[in-house]
């Protein structure tokens, strides 16, 4: 299955410009890649919502604001570089999330007891 | 992947996932076509997002009044916005943002052909609104459930956005069609100009588009280029009669028995010609799209250089850490 992968993976975009030797091809002519998360109202997570591309942090945050909360989507906004962010492997998704699947005592339906028991 | 399972080729469980109606994502296997399909079509849809903002963008100076000026900037705005959505999510298939830029600017990349016609006057921005922004939401409500998951990410945030522009062009129209014989004229003539170029816009017909078909298996596309632009006539047939104004098609006309309209034939010669670079606006508009980039480079670069500075300042540390 492996070799099958292709090797260009979301985020590296962000690290092949860093490593870039400074080469005249497209790739190096952008700025860095960011992803963007935003917290649509308090008490909720911040969401990955997109990504766009910024000389630094305080444009990225700027720019974000300008495309992805123009009608008050968000009320907090994170942005992290693409190149910083690790991601697991698709191709191991099976054994990394299949066990989860056999151990249903996890689930409180495993219980078997009786219709008098209530407030439980 | 499970070796006990019967072996599949990556191919065969792509495409059991696609049948699934299991979305695809970035780090996913996928066969190469299908990323090549995707990366010309989401970035041609990236490009008109962007040149489809400078035939708006001549009104914005000469918007009648305060209102239309602000929801013209609004609309405009949002466009550039989807431009970004799409980009991103076309970059995500490998391709970068340099690369895609350059290739509207040497023409190997196409943008929707209605965007090389000229807006002669204020009427033409309430067409393009509800002409040219319906066929496109038309278009894009079936792709919020296109197999791609950052392709069909970014077209559920573009619909949502799109609701008002639609509207805004109805409005305008609507407004003029209730004005002096002049305006009233003014109306007609603008719906007369957009409404052959709009009906282009869902591409050739099916018989004459070979990757419908794959398309269609990969679940890229969700109906075809002719469903779409009968749906559309069929919608507008009935709309354009509030105006009081009327399409430009002898042809037109409600067909009891298929329960759609029927409508003239579609010049073909001109669609492929527009397509083809020979459209009134297609050198001034990717004229306008070079002298654009080119004349921000040296932001680009004073921005970066600046980023620069401020890192070796903080001696490589990273900046404020959120909490
Ligand atoms: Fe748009
Ligand atoms: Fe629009």
């Amino acid at each position: 299955m492996k070799q099958y992968s292709r090797i260009i993976l979301y985020g590296d975009y962000g690290d092949r410009e860093v490593a870039g030797s400074g080469g005249q091809d497209a790739s190096h002519r952008d700025w860095p890649l960011w992803e963007v998360f935003i917290r649509s109202k308090q008490g909720l997570d911040h969401k990955h919502v997109g990504s766009l591309h910024a000389a630094d942090a305080a444009m990225a945050i700027e720019n974000a604001r300008d495309v992805y909360t123009r009608r008050q989507e968000g009320v907090s906004i994170w942005v992290v570089e693409s190149r910083y962010i690790h991601a697991s492997n698709p191709d191991e998704a099976e054994s990394l999330y299949d066990p989860a699947n056999d151990k249903v005592y996890r689930h409180p339906t495993f219980y078997d007891l009786p219709d008098e028991l209530t407030h439980m | 992947m499970n070796t006990e399972s019967v072996a599949v080729t990556p191919e065969e469980h792509f495409q059991d996932k696609v049948n699934r109606e299991v979305k695809i994502e970035p780090r996913d296997w996928m066969p190469e076509k299908y990323r090549q399909t995707l990366i010309r079509q989401i970035s041609q849809h990236a490009h008109s997002e962007i040149v489809g903002m400078l035939p708006e963008g001549n009104w914005i100076t000469r918007a009648p009044s305060l209102r239309r000026k602000a929801t013209l900037i609004a609309k405009v705005q949002d466009e550039a916005g989807h431009g970004l959505y799409l980009y991103s999510a076309a970059e995500t298939l490998g391709i970068s943002r340099a690369e895609m830029i350059d290739q509207l600017h040497s023409g190997k990349a196409k943008y929707s052909s209605i965007f090389n016609y000229p807006t002669l006057n204020w009427a033409d921005i309430g067409a393009i609104g509800w002409l040219v922004d319906g066929a496109a939401i038309m278009n894009q409500v079936p792709l919020c459930r296109t197999s791609y998951g950052p392709y069909a990410r970014a077209m559920v945030r573009i619909c949502k956005e799109e609701s008002f522009h639609q509207r805004q062009g109805f409005e305008i129209l609507l407004t003029l069609s209730k004005g002096t014989e002049a305006q009233r004229r003014m109306c007609q003539d603008a719906i007369n100009r957009w409404w052959w170029p709009s009906i282009m816009m869902f591409g050739p017909s099916d018989d004459a588009s070979p990757h419908t078909a794959q398309s269609m298996k990969w679940k890229i596309k969700r109906i075809s280029n002719d469903e779409l632009r009968q749906k559309f006539v069929d919608v507008i047939a009935e709309q354009v009669k509030i105006l009081g104004m009327t399409l430009p098609d002898e042809a037109l006309a409600w067909n009891e028995a298929r329960g759609h309209y029927d409508f003239g034939t579609i010049n073909w010669e001109e669609f492929w010609n527009v397509i083809s670079g020979n459209g009134p606006c297609n050198r001034e508009r990717i004229a306008a799209r070079i002298a654009a980039h080119e004349e921000g480079a040296w932001v680009r670069e004073a921005a970066s250089a600046f980023a620069e500075k401020q890192r070796q300042r903080s001696g490589g540390k990273d900046e404020k850490a959120v909490a």
